[in-house]
Order: structure tokens, then sequence, then C-alpha cells
């Protein structure tokens, strides 16, 4: 196929389309269809009587294009794309969405990669979706990630700023994840602040989990607006709770039964892991339902603590990995606080100080006042 | 003379740009740039050591298992911590089907496109695809109903008008040799191993929590507890599930990709003069015995593509350069530093974007250039492979040997972008035939009622020196990974890795001598410059992970650093 007729065959791609059809031609049975609608409707935490609502609101919409841009990114989250739960319509559903540019997956290069996104932003302004994985780096110009020549925040002010809307995925693109973490080489930040005009939905974790990006998709295509988000741009079906007040281990937490060893007894017999340094008290994430690959597990089904991934700036506010968090509420922190708790509330303290004197060195007040935020906003949930 | 640039190189993880000069329809010199710096070592420092592997493991998202084993094996190198015998175990099982999944992975969904036509396999005749395919494998979904069914929903995909992602693609080029049939069994092989590798990937998640990024490495041991009477823990209903899930991983390699792998090659055997590279090869060697600490692939180093002699690695002969990287070294240029004494500071004096052409002669990339006694060394499962047969493994050398007889070529055919695709495949089935070995190591160890999973006595960093250093290896899906630590008064002073892209995307160095990518593209024929797919079959034979591949070590601004952990 030469690329010619290709474009030809492109420009005359109808918007309309039967989704049940397309379904059926790409050899996926109603049935299958319907488990898929009924698995979103449990992620997106509404009745089950919604799966119909979704199969047919999926039926009726128009064909929005897709494209994934990757800045300063480990690729983590398109590999947890290509995980997802409900791989064979999910990749059907990302099909139809027409991905036209995903540096990992696409098959054209230089140029020829770089004529497929020029295109969608010209032709399509305001209706294409844009999923960025990745930080930008502000500092220096941008330097620090360039594609084409071009530096991420020069494309991501365009493709962003010119598209209906866009879904930050993991944290890195959400809040500047570990690039930005203290010291911040490169002056990492998420796509909300690179492109201030955009409307931005962030999917944060690390990696993301691809069925709340499925989830989020669908509810764009079902509702025709994007979720209720809270003061982070996080969707609250998926990021309304506490880990700490979904956790399956959360009777062993109030029943005061702790692991204090790996492998000890209680570590065997899936006691709670706060001692171990479980950051679920502080994190809002909706991984004890939904779970990874599958749903197979999830860090504390497996016997880990949870690491914070989705609290913006969890790098530096979350750890120590292994420390105790300080003030969680209904363990009595000043009657039982150790050197270690204590250690990490001073520890704490200091890095919001230290990411004050950070964000002053590079003239970004602005973040500053974005981490007291979050600090307030975790005592407010509390 | 034609200067062409091709970036982004897609399909690989990170940012890749390759420059080449072309003349006489052949690439006559090569230059390769990462162009993404993130600072993640700068970032490290004054951290607790038992969190660098949660750090490290973001260097890479894709092989997202190996920065987090060569981190905790540094830091209980420099602690001197001896993990219990499941926790090397599960690590070998964790790191084996990462091995496995990521290889056909690459092959499918990184590297098959440079070489298969999807819209040649339109016209394909399904039942002679099925014949072929019958002819090459014992797979079950081998008939030409099914092979029917892939190419219906490939017409209906095409029939939209919009290709999506193979939009622009390498289709009907010069370059591509595969008959019709050939394309449409490696094209539904291509969805297949999109459903499978989602799959097999599920023990990260039975024995970590989630795949990418597992959250169950512990220095000192794995943070998944065994009981076989705890629904909590590793138990038999869980070690079902693995067996049944690397039965699975080991059956997709035998009967398809392997499969896959010799049909597309005989189809591209003038592949195997091209692409031939530095010709010096280094590997770590992997998977040691829990009990007695041999690796079963072995560590060495081959020189010249001498195959008659396996040199020992020595770390300390290891330098990095930055003469065309964009750092600076405080003693100045043209000299290299180990990794422990490793200095630099990030210092971009590239074009000023947008940009149309980067520097050459002078800097060009955020790779730094690592030698080894001053020699540029390829990495990955080519090495792995040269390194086992020529130290006489038996596993690798059966599988070799049948594969050059079934290709009918000769160990020379090795040297190049095919034997670089074709080691990673060898490297895949010895791997997937290994797992299930291991599977069973641990059920013995577990049913002699040891259940241990980690050395408690030097987690409370209380109990540790006031300063140590250590470094830990691993031989990744990409090759050679290299992690070194210096700890001081519980905290990390210093960091630095040595990945496997680091070694093979590498720009010149002080010598002026070429990086393993840019040697390996003189004379690459290029019979489109419009359209360089040739470009992709070499660079994409290494398997680039450049995200790895980019890192800074120690650097101004330690002050900021010692503000935040005090």
């Amino acid at each position: 196929m030469g690329k010619r007729s290709e474009d030809e065959s492109l420009a005359g791609a109808e918007q309309h389309f039967d989704l049940s059809r397309q379904l059926t031609e790409r050899g996926v049975s109603r049935r299958d269809f319907m488990k898929f609608c009924s698995a979103m409707s449990a992620a997106l935490a509404l009745p089950a009587t919604f799966a119909p609502k979704i199969a047919q609101a999926l039926d009726e919409v128009k064909r929005p294009t897709l494209v994934w841009l990757e800045f300063q990114s480990c690729t983590g989250d398109t590999e947890a794309l290509l995980r997802a739960s409900n791989p064979t319509v999910a990749e059907i559903i990302l099909d139809i969405l027409s991905v036209d540019y995903a540096e990992t997956i696409m098959t054209a290069a230089g140029h020829l990669a770089e004529e497929n996104l020029a295109k969608v932003v010209k032709t399509e302004k305001g209706k294409y979706i844009v999923v960025v994985e990745g930080s930008i780096p502000m500092k220096d110009d941008g330097i620090y990630c360039c594609i084409g020549g071009r530096t991420a925040v020069d494309i991501s002010r365009e493709v962003c700023g010119g598209a209906f809307a866009t879904i930050a995925v993991g944290t890195c693109a959400a809040y500047g994840g570990l690039p930005a973490a203290a010291p911040n080489p490169t002056g990492a930040v998420g796509v909300k602040e690179a492109v201030p005009g955009a409307t931005v939905l962030n999917l944060p974790g690390c990696p993301l989990n691809a069925d709340n990006l499925t989830a989020t998709i669908v509810h764009f295509l079902l509702f025709k607006k994007l979720p209720a988000t809270d003061s982070f741009g996080r969707p609250l079906f998926a990021y309304g709770k506490r880990i700490h007040d979904n956790c399956e281990r959360r009777p062993h937490f109030d029943a005061g039964q702790y692991v204090e060893k790996w492998g000890d007894e209680a570590h065997r017999k899936g006691h709670c892991l706060y001692r171990m340094g479980c950051k679920g008290p502080e994190t809002f994430h909706n991984c004890p339902t939904q779970r990874y690959n599958d749903k197979t597990s999830w860090p504390v089904a497996s016997g880990h603590g949870c690491a914070g991934c989705s609290q913006p700036q969890f790098w530096d506010t979350m750890t120590p990995l292994y420390n105790r968090l300080p003030n969680v509420p209904g363990f009595g922190i000043e009657s039982t606080a150790d050197k270690i708790g204590l250690g990490l509330a001073v520890g704490t303290a200091a890095v919001f100080a230290g990411h004050g004197i950070v964000s002053g060195l590079r003239g970004e007040e602005k973040m500053e006042g974005k981490k007291r935020e979050d600090v307030k906003h975790d005592k407010d949930r509390r | 003379m034609t200067k062409i640039v091709v970036d982004p190189i897609t399909r690989i993880e990170g940012h890749l740009r390759i420059e080449a000069e072309i003349s006489g329809g052949k690439i006559v010199d090569a230059w390769a740039g990462g162009t993404m710096f993130r600072g993640i070592e700068k970032i490290l420092k004054g951290r607790d050591p038992r969190d660098a592997w949660y750090f490290t493991q973001r260097f890479c998202g894709v092989c997202t298992t190996v920065h987090s084993i060569a981190s905790i094996r540094a830091v209980e190198n420099a602690l001197g911590i001896k993990v219990p015998p499941n926790a090397d175990i599960i690590r070998n099982i964790i790191m084996g089907i990462q091995n496995v999944q990521d290889h056909v992975i690459h092959f499918y969904h990184l590297h098959a496109l440079d070489w298969v036509d999807i819209t040649s396999a339109l016209k394909a005749d399904p039942v002679k695809t099925a014949s072929l395919a019958s002819s090459v494998s014992a797979w079950p979904l081998n008939s030409a109903t099914y092979f029917k069914g892939v190419q219906d929903k490939l017409k209906a995909f095409v029939a939209k008008g919009r290709l999506g992602p193979f939009a622009n693609g390498y289709w009907g080029h010069s370059a591509m040799k595969l008959p019709a049939e050939a394309n449409l069994m490696a094209t539904a092989h291509y969805l297949e191993a999109l459903e499978w590798q989602k799959d097999v990937i599920r023990i990260h998640a039975i024995l970590g929590s989630k795949n990418p990024h597992p959250q169950t490495f512990l220095v000192g041991g794995m943070a998944i507890p065994i009981d076989l009477d705890s629904q909590n823990a590793l138990n038999a209903d869980k070690l079902m599930e693995i067996t049944r899930l690397l039965k699975k991983a080991r059956d997709f390699v035998e009967k398809v990709y392997i499969p896959d792998l010799l049909a597309v090659a005989s189809f591209y055997k003038d592949w195997a003069a091209i692409g031939g590279g530095v010709g010096n090869y280094l590997s770590y060697g992997e998977f040691p015995d829990p009990v007695t600490g041999k690796q079963f692939f072995p560590p060495g180093i081959i020189l010249g593509k001498n195959l008659s002699k396996v040199h020992p690695v020595d770390h300390k002969k290891i330098a990095e350069y930055v003469d065309h990287s964009w750092y600076e070294y405080a003693g100045g240029q043209g000299k290299g530093l180990h990794p422990y004494d490793g200095e630099s500071e990030a210092k971009y004096s590239g074009p000023k974007p947008p940009y149309k052409n980067l520097d050459t002669d002078r800097k060009y990339s955020w790779v730094k250039a690592p030698r080894y006694e001053e020699r540029p060394m390829e990495v990955g499962p080519l090495a792995k492979l040269l390194v086992a047969f020529a130290s006489g493994h038996k596993e690798t050398k059966d599988a070799v040997t049948l594969v050059l007889k079934h290709l009918n070529v000769g160990p020379e055919a090795l040297f190049s972008t095919l034997g670089r695709t074709g080691a990673r495949g060898i490297d895949c089935l010895i791997t997937a035939q290994q797992l299930p070995i291991w599977l069973q190591q641990l059920e013995d160890n577990i049913a002699k009622g040891d259940l241990r999973i980690h050395a408690q006595e030097k987690w409370d960093p209380s109990t540790w020196p006031a300063e140590a250093s250590g470094y830990g290896w691993h031989e990744a899906p990409r090759g050679a990974l290299g992690h070194w630590i210096k700890i001081k008064d519980k905290k990390i002073l210093n960091y630095q890795a040595v990945v496997p892209s680091t070694w093979n995307a590498s720009p010149r160095d002080h010598k002026g001598q070429r990086g393993p990518y840019e040697e390996a593209l003189i004379g690459t024929p290029i019979a489109d410059p419009n359209r360089p797919v040739e470009i992709l079959r070499t660079i994409h034979s290494f398997d680039p992970c450049l995200a790895c591949a980019v890192h800074v070590l120690d650097a101004t601004g330690n002050e900021i650093v010692s503000v935040r952990v005090k």
C-alpha cells in the first residue's frame, strides 16, 4: 500500500460507525462485549445495570483519534496498557479509537512518524484525545527531552493545546513524578503545569492501572464529559477513597495485628503492613478493589506495603519506603510512636522545607503552594 | 553524500536519534544520540539505600525488573548480605520470565514490522499459510480457518481507511522479502503474542503484586511470604498457577516464536552479513544457583570476534567517557572514570531546539561512552550466547548448533543483525526451558520446610558500618547491567548504573571510536533514504532501551540534597 492511497482513504474515513458490527467483524462476540461493559461499569463504580447503557453509548459514539506522547518516561504506562485486564476488547477499543501516534508501538519512525502526528493536530483540532506519559522538563529551555529536534514542552503545548482533552497517565505526567523528585535536576513538571490552558485529567500511579484509563475513556464516551475529579485532577471513581479504607488487611490493623519482620508468622498470615512502612493510610487509589494484571494482585496482597505512588510528590513525601507513617488515625501516634516514626515526621516536614528551597532556587513558588495544598488535602480527607 | 536523520526511532523504549551519512546506497558513517535525560542517580543521593531499588526500577518500565535486581544486589554486596535460597530462586523465576516475555514482545511488537509487511498478508492464501505454518510447527492454531479469520479481521481494519499505529509504515518497501503467506503467519502471531504476553507475565503479579514495576524486592530477600497453610502467602494454589503459566510460556516460545524466527530468517539470510558491529562482547552471566552461587549462563568477554578465548570480567577495567556526551568532568575531557569514582555534571552544548541536525563532530548525546580497557563492547543476548557458546555451556551449544544447522550457516553468521535477532530467540528458548526446573527447586526447598524469604540481620540500618561500597550485576534481557553504590552514614553517598543500552548506544569516545550501534550501521544498504527501514532493522536488533541508558551521578547541588534529608 502506497502512502498516497492511504492518505486518500484516510480523508474519506467515515465518522460514524456501528460498534457492534465492527466488533463482530473483529471476531468479538456480543457476549464478550457485554462482559467488557460490565467490567467497565464495575471499574467506574456504577451499578451493574449500567452495562447495557455503556454498550449502547459505545455503539453510538463517533470515532475519536488518540495520540500517545512519551516524554521523560520509563514506558511503564505504555506497558501497563499492554497488560489491560480486558485486553481483547480493550485492544479493540483502542484500535477503534484510532491510535495515530504512539512511539512505542507505531511502525513508522523519524519524519514518517512525525507526519502522522502533524496530520492529527492539523486536521482534527479540538477533537482528538491526547495521552501523555512522562514528565516535561522545563529547566534550560527544556533541552532535557527532545523528539525530532523539538522540546517536550514545545510539542506538548502544540499537541495538548489543540486537543479535546489530555489524559496524563502515571505520576510523572500528572505531577512530575520521579524526575521531579528532589533536587529535580531537569525542572520536571506534569502536563497541567507545562500546558496551563489545557484540559487535563490526571491518572497517577506508578504505573497507572490501565483499567482506570479504559474506564475513563468509556466514561467520556458514555456521559460525553470527563469524570468528576478531586483537587489533584484525579477522577473520583478511581481515587476517591483511601487504600487503607478499602484494604483487605484493615481488620488486622484495627485488631492491632502487625507484621514486624519480613517472613514472620504475621507476614505469612496476611496481617497489616503498617509497621513495615505501608503508605496505604495516606494514599487515594482503587488498588485494593481494581488490582492489577487481570485482577491478580496488588502490592499489599503480595506482602509489600503500599508506596503511595498515586500521591503528588510521593517520591519525597512518602519515602523512606520502610519508615512508618506518623499520625495515622486510630493508631494513637502520641503514645506509640517510636524513634523511627518521629524521625519520619520530622523528615517529612524537612522535605516540604527542602522543596521550598528547591522551588525558590528555580523561581517556582507555585510548586511549593501545590505541596502545601497536598498536605492540607490529605488532612481534610482524614 | 546524503545525511539523513531518523528521530524518533520508534518501537524502542525511550528517545533515540540516528544520523547517518549515505554514499553509494550504503551507510558510511553514523551517530547515535540519546535525547532525554532525567538524572535519577542524582535524585538518589542522600536517600535510604533500601529504597534505591524502587527508584532505579523506574529507569525502565519495559525491562521492569532489572534495575531492582541490580540495585538490591549492589546494596547486599556492600553490606555483605547473603539472601536465603528461596529468595534467590524467586528472583531467578522473576528474572527468567521477564527475559522470556521481553524477548517475545521485542520480536513481534518492536522488531517484526521491519521484516514483515502487514499489507501483503491481505493477499495471502489462508490454506497455503496453514500448510506453511504446519510445516514449521505443531502449534494447535495452524488451521486455514484460523488464518482466514485473522485475515478477515485485517481486511476489515484496513477497509476502515485508518491504519492507526500502522500508518505510514514500510509497506511495499523493496527491502521486504517475505511471501504473503509468511507475512500473514507473522501478523497473526503478532496479535497472538499480545494476548500471550499479558497472561504469562501474571507470574510477576503472583510473586510480586503487579507488572510493570513489581513491588516485592527487598534488600536481603523478597517480600512474598511462603506458607502452604495460608491464603496470604505463596502456597500450592499459586505455585500451580505459576506452573501453568510457565508451560504456556514455553509452549509459545517453542511452537510459535522460534519457528517464526527461523522462517523469517530464512528469507533474510543476506542480513547475516550486515550489521556486525564492534566485535567485542561482554556478559556478566546470570541465574545463580541458590546454594553454590554458580551462574547458569557463565560470565565473560569475547574480543575481536575470537571465539577460541573467553576472558574473565574485571569491573575495575570499566570506565566511562564523556568526550561526545553532554556532561563535564572536573578533570577535563579525554579521561575515563570508573563508576565508583564517577563524576559528571549535565551540560548541554547542542543546538537550540528546534534543530535539524546535531553537531556530531562534538557532543551529541545524553548517553555516556562506557569502555572496557578502552574498547567499545557490545552487550545483549548475542554477547551472552557467544560467551556461553565459547565457554562450552551445553544448553547454549546445543541450541546454537541447531539453529545454525537449520539455516545452513556457520558461526560467523552470528556476528550480524540477523545473528543478534536470532541470539535473542535462542536465549529466550533456553530460559523458557530452564524456568520449570527453577520452580521445581523452589518447591523442593519449601518441601524441606524452609520458608525463609528474607535475611533479617542487616535490615536495620543501625547494624550497618559507617561506610560501605558494593556493586550488583545482572545479565538483563538487553545485556550486561551493573549498579555501583557507596553508602555513608546509612545514606546513599553515590550511585552509578552502567546499563546495557549505555554500552550499545554509546556515542564516540575519547579516541573517536564509534559505539556499537554506530559501528553496526556502517555498510548497511539503504534502498530509499526517505524510508530507511534498514536502519531500524539493525538498531532494533539491539533492542534499545534509552531511558535506562541515560543517567548521571554526582553533581553540584549537593547542598540542596542535604537540606532534604536532614
